[in-house]
């Protein structure tokens, strides 16, 4: 049942990804990248991570996406969309995709210790509850040190895209 | 239960496809866009691994990044409306001052 669903959701977040790559149109490549997001909550939450899964839909397709379709809105994108690959000289990259592809799947598939472990005794229980602790307790200084990049990075990108004054 | 290997595949087929936007792609918006994608495949395997080891950590990493890919892509996309306003391209040849 889990393992049916996991194959729908990879395939079909595998499929929407390669429509990102490919398609011509910068908004049409957002609506794809939505769409893999989606499928990617989805399949945290078959991983046990539901919160992970509605901070995935809150802040990617919630504010990322939307923050970059209202760019896309912004600007002016006629002969943007008209190009759509470098038009030589796309052999070296194919070949790093390539190799960097098939050296992943051999490392993973070669390691004995992903077939052979078994996994951890379902968690069960209050996770939700034990990992605000965990956040709060363990990781206290590294979470105020993220809020204060967001803070910063808020600031940056209002300070970028002012008008210059005068 | 969903055996380990198939999240790491995941993890790999859709960081490929995301490294692939990135290098083939002249479009900035889609560039970045594609860096998103990167970033979630990582998260998918720290959330696989976490699940795996039982193990809170890898969902705090997860949380994390999603945290800072919030805070780049606020830069990166005003960063983008002033080249837009500046140099009207949206082309990545086209941005070279910085090469020296």
């Amino acid at each position: 049942m889990d393992q049916g669903f996991f194959l729908l959701f990879a395939t079909v977040s595998v499929i929407t990804a390669l429509m990102l790559v490919v398609a011509r149109n910068p908004v049409h490549s957002a609506l794809a990248l939505m769409a893999c997001f989606l499928q990617i909550s989805a399949i945290f939450v078959l991983l046990e991570a539901p919160l992970l899964a509605v901070i995935q839909i809150f802040v990617y397709v919630g504010a990322i996406m939307v923050l970059f379709l209202f760019v896309i809105m912004m600007i002016d994108m006629r002969e943007a969309v008209l190009q759509r690959f470098l038009p030589g000289g796309n052999l070296p990259a194919l070949v790093l995709l390539v190799v960097l592809g098939v050296e992943m799947i051999v490392l993973v598939f070669w390691s004995d210790s992903f077939s052979v472990a078994t996994p951890a005794t379902a968690g069960g229980g209050d996770t939700i509850r034990t990992l605000g602790t965990t956040l709060f307790a363990d990781y206290l200084l590294p979470f105020e040190a993220a809020s204060v990049i967001l803070l910063v990075a808020l600031v940056g990108a209002i300070v970028l895209a002012r008008k210059e004054p005068g | 239960m969903v055996p380990l290997s198939w999240s790491v595949l995941l993890g790999v087929v859709l960081f490929v496809i995301g490294a692939g936007g990135v290098l083939l792609r002249r479009n900035i918006l889609v560039v970045l866009m594609s860096l998103e994608l990167l970033l979630n495949s990582v998260n998918i395997n720290f959330i696989a691994f976490g699940r795996h080891y039982d193990d809170f950590r890898g969902q705090i990493f997860a949380i994390f990044v999603i945290a800072i890919t919030a805070a780049e892509v606020a830069v990166a996309l005003g960063i983008l409306v002033a080249l837009v306003r500046n140099k009207h391209t949206l082309k990545v040849d086209d941005v070279t001052i910085m090469k020296g």
